[in-house]
């Protein structure tokens, strides 16, 4: 099993009345409440953290891209995948993605990520989520009826631009190009491995297995209400006659770890409360504008595998909107795997058993947890977690993960921390 | 009340829904947001004296999915142009609220012998940064009948899931007709109409329903300000953005009397 440790960068100074006082952190969160000197500092914590992530010994560090988002500082996360390409050596670099709609042409992603992928000398994991309808829809003003065609076209174009060796021209519904022709190329070949991080949508499931695509559910609710959607996925790919290589799947959890329990629950409580009610308090206005949702899925959504997800999700917004949850909710319900080593293992070993998932992105620093804390968390999981979990599926071969230039290739790189 | 005639056309090869009901004159009607699952008592209003046509726009209720194949606003107009000649609606009155006034607009503007008289109610099309219209696609669902209707319940009565019908399909064609509104409107509903409003020299009678809650009724104003030829404004009490019907009576007779 992969252990990548995945950062949202959360604003971490949202106010105690925040669920209260405002009405999203997404989308029309206001501009008062972001303190630019503050976010220095955040930013660069943040940077820190992942780079002693990739120092712990972790399988990849993760970043991802929100807009007009709170809990999520990263519009671009290949500005910050860039200085980890240049602060770290060898660890993979996951940027769980770039929305394909949402650059025009789409082929600036095939060209930033060709970027980073030679600069850090073929590290890097393509992500290529559809993005959320806050990020997509409402942030960048997309189309919801257009915005799957986009998505596709765009990925399209993509994939051309990174292995065509001629100049073409590209004759898309949405683009048009004249000369798609990028420098750099990119240095894995045929590409660097594609991720699609998605929601419920049984329509992705079939456009991962066809184009042999790594699918993530990147839900912030832990292993317990993530596994409908993810018995959803195996049993899909079940019909679709492939193998259930656990390497196919990606899933994120919150992790946090500690000497025992009861520290672990006086340490984080304070981090958890801030993530699930402040950062994750989104009206839900925007949350489902029409045509987002294929017809597909929304005939699914009556169907038993994925109703029992949306009830899940239900069952959340309905929490959301009349009270604020404690760690108690939390840990009942399996948002976050707390506990001692002992305990964290135990719950990790289920979430591979009921999730079969061979990519689990950890989120260890999650809401206003600060730098000690997070490297506290970081430190413990990988001396005392990690280890008994890497053996985990290693009766499975992982065709999905970056295939690096040999390090006597690589460039000397001047001044990095570890050195 | 009996039940309207119902006809099939194609419109770039879907099947479209034609409802033909009454007899005298042909007079057109084209919907607002979220279309026509069901036929409403403001059409018989119209049906008393005229023979009132209703062909559903691509996306709507009996528009199937007609307009996941238009990617421009050309490609919606001309959709609209084949739909208003396909269903015998050349050189006749025109009707169109909301989403249907818009494009009743352009047929006016862009074909002006294709329209005799015309009727627009609160049509979308317009933007006005200093005074916007409601964004109807960010919305709770508990919020959109007291958005689109003066009494909610009018609205909630139109989509109401009928005796019989299918409990999976119906709600997802409601869906439907907002993500056809949005592909053609979508973010701000400005498709910049206020270019070819100029070029409608049809009689026009502006319409608003005086609690409309999706479009301002400065917009009535506005849009009286650039048309070529006759027109008028008519605000109806008691009534939201989906004015015919909250207050189908009243409706259908400003417009028939405007028609006369």
């Amino acid at each position: 099993m992969k252990l990548m440790w995945f950062h949202l960068m959360p604003y971490t100074e949202l106010p105690e009345d925040f669920r209260e006082a405002h009405p999203s952190v997404w989308v029309d969160i206001h501009s008062s409440l972001f303190d630019p000197k503050r976010a220095h500092l955040m930013y660069n914590d943040f940077m820190d953290e992942l780079e002693y992530a990739a120092d712990c010994g972790y399988d990849a560090i993760c970043v991802n891209e929100h807009h007009s988002n709170g809990y999520g500082l990263m519009p671009s996360p290949n500005l910050i995948a860039s200085t980890l390409a240049r602060r770290t050596r060898d660890v993979p670099i996951c940027v769980l993605g770039n929305s394909l709609a949402l650059y025009n042409p789409p082929t600036r992603v095939a060209e930033e990520f060709a970027m980073l992928d030679v600069i850090s000398g073929g590290r890097l994991i393509a992500g290529f989520p559809v993005g959320t309808p806050m990020d997509t829809c409402f942030a960048y003003g997309q189309n919801p009826s257009q915005l799957r065609e986009r998505y596709l076209e765009a990925h399209d174009l993509v994939i051309q631009a990174w292995t065509r060796p001629e100049t073409f021209a590209f004759n898309g519904r949405y683009n048009q190009q004249r000369y798609v022709n990028i420098w750099p190329r990119p240095l894995q070949q045929p590409h660097p491995p594609i991720w699609i991080p998605g929601g419920g949508s049984v329509e992705t499931w079939q456009w991962c297995a066809e184009m042999d695509y790594v699918y993530c559910y990147l839900s912030y609710y832990g292993y317990k209400a993530g596994k409908a959607t993810m018995d959803g996925f195996w049993a899909e790919m079940d019909r679709l006659g492939k193998d259930r290589n656990p390497y196919r799947a990606g899933f994120a959890q919150v992790v946090a770890v500690a000497e025992t329990r009861e520290q672990a629950i006086e340490l984080y409580t304070e981090a958890a409360e801030y993530f699930f009610n402040r950062c994750l308090h989104v009206d839900p206005r925007f949350a489902a504008p029409a045509g987002y949702s294929t017809e597909a899925t929304q005939r699914a959504g009556f169907e038993s595998m994925v109703k029992k997800a949306a009830n899940a999700q239900t069952l959340i917004m309905g929490d959301k909107t009349n009270r604020a949850l404690t760690m108690a909710d939390f840990v009942d319900r399996g948002y976050v795997v707390i506990g001692s080593p002992d305990e964290v293992v135990e719950q990790l070993n289920a979430l591979a058993d009921d999730l079969n998932v061979g990519h689990l992105m950890v989120l260890m620093q999650f809401g206003n947890m600060n730098k000690q804390l997070t490297n506290y968390n970081t430190k413990l999981f990988a001396e005392q977690v990690m280890p008994r979990l890497k053996t985990r599926f290693s009766e499975w071969e992982d065709r999905w993960w970056p295939k690096p230039m040999e390090a006597g290739e690589r460039a000397d790189i001047p001044g990095l921390a570890a050195e | 009340m009996g039940e309207p005639e119902v006809l099939t056309i194609d419109v770039n090869g879907v099947p479209t829904r034609v409802w033909r009901k009454g007899r005298g004159a042909p007079l057109g009607f084209l919907a607002g947001f979220g279309g026509l699952p069901r036929w409403v008592p403001f059409l018989d209003r119209l049906a008393e004296t005229r023979q009132v046509i209703v062909p559903s726009l691509p996306g709507f209720p009996g528009g199937e999915r007609g307009h996941s194949l238009l990617d421009t606003h050309l490609d919606w107009v001309l959709a609209l142009r084949r739909t208003i000649l396909a269903a015998g609606l050349d050189g006749a009155d025109l009707v169109g609220s909301s989403v249907g006034g818009s494009m009743a607009a352009e047929m006016a503007a862009i074909w002006p012998s294709s329209v005799r008289k015309l009727v627009l109610g609160a049509p979308f099309g317009l933007f006005d940064a200093a005074d916007p219209p409601t964004d109807p696609w960010a919305q709770r669902a508990d919020r959109i009948p007291g958005l689109l209707c003066a009494d909610p319940e009018t609205w909630k009565a139109l989509k109401a899931l009928p005796e019989g019908a299918n409990s999976v399909e119906w709600p997802i064609e409601q869906t439907r007709a907002t993500e056809a509104a949005a592909r053609i409107f979508w973010p701000l509903g400005n498709t910049r109409l206020e270019k070819r409003l100029p070029l409608i020299a049809a009689p026009t009678l502006i319409l608003w329903g005086e609690q409309d809650r999706i479009m301002p009724l400065s917009y009535a104003q506005r849009i009286a300000g650039l048309l070529a030829g006759p027109h008028e404004i008519r605000i109806i009490p008691g009534a939201g953005h989906l004015a015919e019907l909250d207050q189908p009576d009243a409706v259908a007779s400003a417009i028939l009397s405007w028609m006369t």
